[in-house]
């Protein structure tokens, strides 16, 4: 019986986070939601390779990319370049990439991976209730993009072209200019679409 | 963590089914040979039991030590098929096949009705996405005589 209601929850949480997070097929069209039906991304507080402790909160006030991903999963290898250019190209803006690595096996096989792969954005190790917490995460890669408020803006679930995450990226900076940058220095605040 | 185990029922939620095997007869101290039909899900691909790349995840069956006293496991010869997401071909499988394994049946074993357990151990993907590895229980009832 436990069982049976852990599975209804999962696949309860997983058609809320489906619900509040818009297309989420590689096949739909996809688009940056309107500010007005963005959820929150919720909190999660995971380990670095150097074993520090991460929060998402603490990258409140930047566009992040959240990327679910696993080392035996061979699409996620193809998106690994195009952080790594993400990551490079914006993060002055306020940008960043965070890779949270679903593997069994840990830091063993991710470590050595992000290495080879030089991967210069933080990689964390993600757990069965981080990934319940974003609505199961049952196929890999799986993405969020999140605005400078920790709100969900899109969602990626598959390999899709990089374009598409370079529109969300470019769409939600130009919503949100970082505090300093080009609108000067004012509160960190999205407009509505 | 993504992992799982479950028993074998078919669902057609999953990339692979295996069907629970039907009971067989075996004399003690003989092999009774098995052989486990795998469908697979259409778009799906599976890593065959010999990937070509380290990184990926081999299909796997293995039976408990009791009450089997050996086996031994032979795959289909697996599908060389090229992905986008591959630089080479890989070693896969890529429609329904079949599975053949013999387990020895200990000499000293008690007639009656025992039940074998093995772990079936699969990674799937279809060309875009995939599945976290799973391992399904498959449960052999064995009649010894």
């Amino acid at each position: 019986m436990k069982r049976f209601c852990g599975a209804v929850l999962t696949i309860t949480a997983a058609a809320l986070i489906a619900a509040s997070c818009g297309p989420t097929t590689t096949q739909a069209k996809h688009e940056v939601k309107p500010l007005a039906s963005r959820k929150k991304a919720p909190e999660f507080q995971l380990k670095d390779a150097d074993g520090k402790v991460v929060k998402l909160s603490d990258y409140k006030g930047k566009i992040v990319l959240l990327n679910f991903w696993a080392t035996w999963c061979g699409p996620c290898k193809i998106e690994i370049p195009w952080f790594i250019d993400f990551e490079t190209k914006y993060r002055d803006q306020g940008f960043a990439v965070i890779g949270v690595a679903m593997d069994d096996d840990g830091w063993e096989v991710v470590r050595p991976y992000i290495r080879d792969k030089n991967v210069n954005y933080r990689t964390l190790l993600g757990d069965e209730t981080v990934a319940q917490s974003y609505g199961g995460v049952d196929s890999l890669p799986t993405s969020f993009v999140l605005d400078r408020e920790g709100r969900i803006a899109s969602v990626h679930v598959g390999l899709v072209s990089k374009s598409e995450y370079q529109n969300d990226i470019e769409k939600l900076l130009e919503q949100a200019p970082r505090a300093g940058d080009a609108g000067g220095n004012r509160p960190i605040v999205a407009r509505a679409d | 963590m993504l992992a799982a185990i479950a028993q074998s029922s078919p669902a057609q939620t999953e990339a692979l089914t295996v069907p629970p095997p039907a009971k067989i007869a075996a004399k003690r101290g003989e092999t009774a040979t098995v052989v486990l039909p795998v469908k697979v899900r259409p778009g799906y691909h599976v890593n065959s039991n010999t990937p070509l790349e380290e990184y990926l995840i081999p299909m796997r069956l293995t039976w408990d030590a009791k009450p089997v006293e050996e086996y031994s496991v032979v795959f289909p010869k697996p599908a060389m098929e090229k992905y986008a997401f591959s630089e080479k071909p890989l070693s896969v499988f890529t429609h329904d096949f079949s599975i053949e394994t013999h387990l020895k049946v200990p000499a000293s074993a008690t007639p009656g009705l025992i039940m074998a357990l093995g772990k079936f151990r699969y990674q799937a993907c279809t060309d875009k996405l995939c599945l976290p590895p799973k391992t399904v229980e498959i449960r052999l009832p064995i009649e010894i005589r």
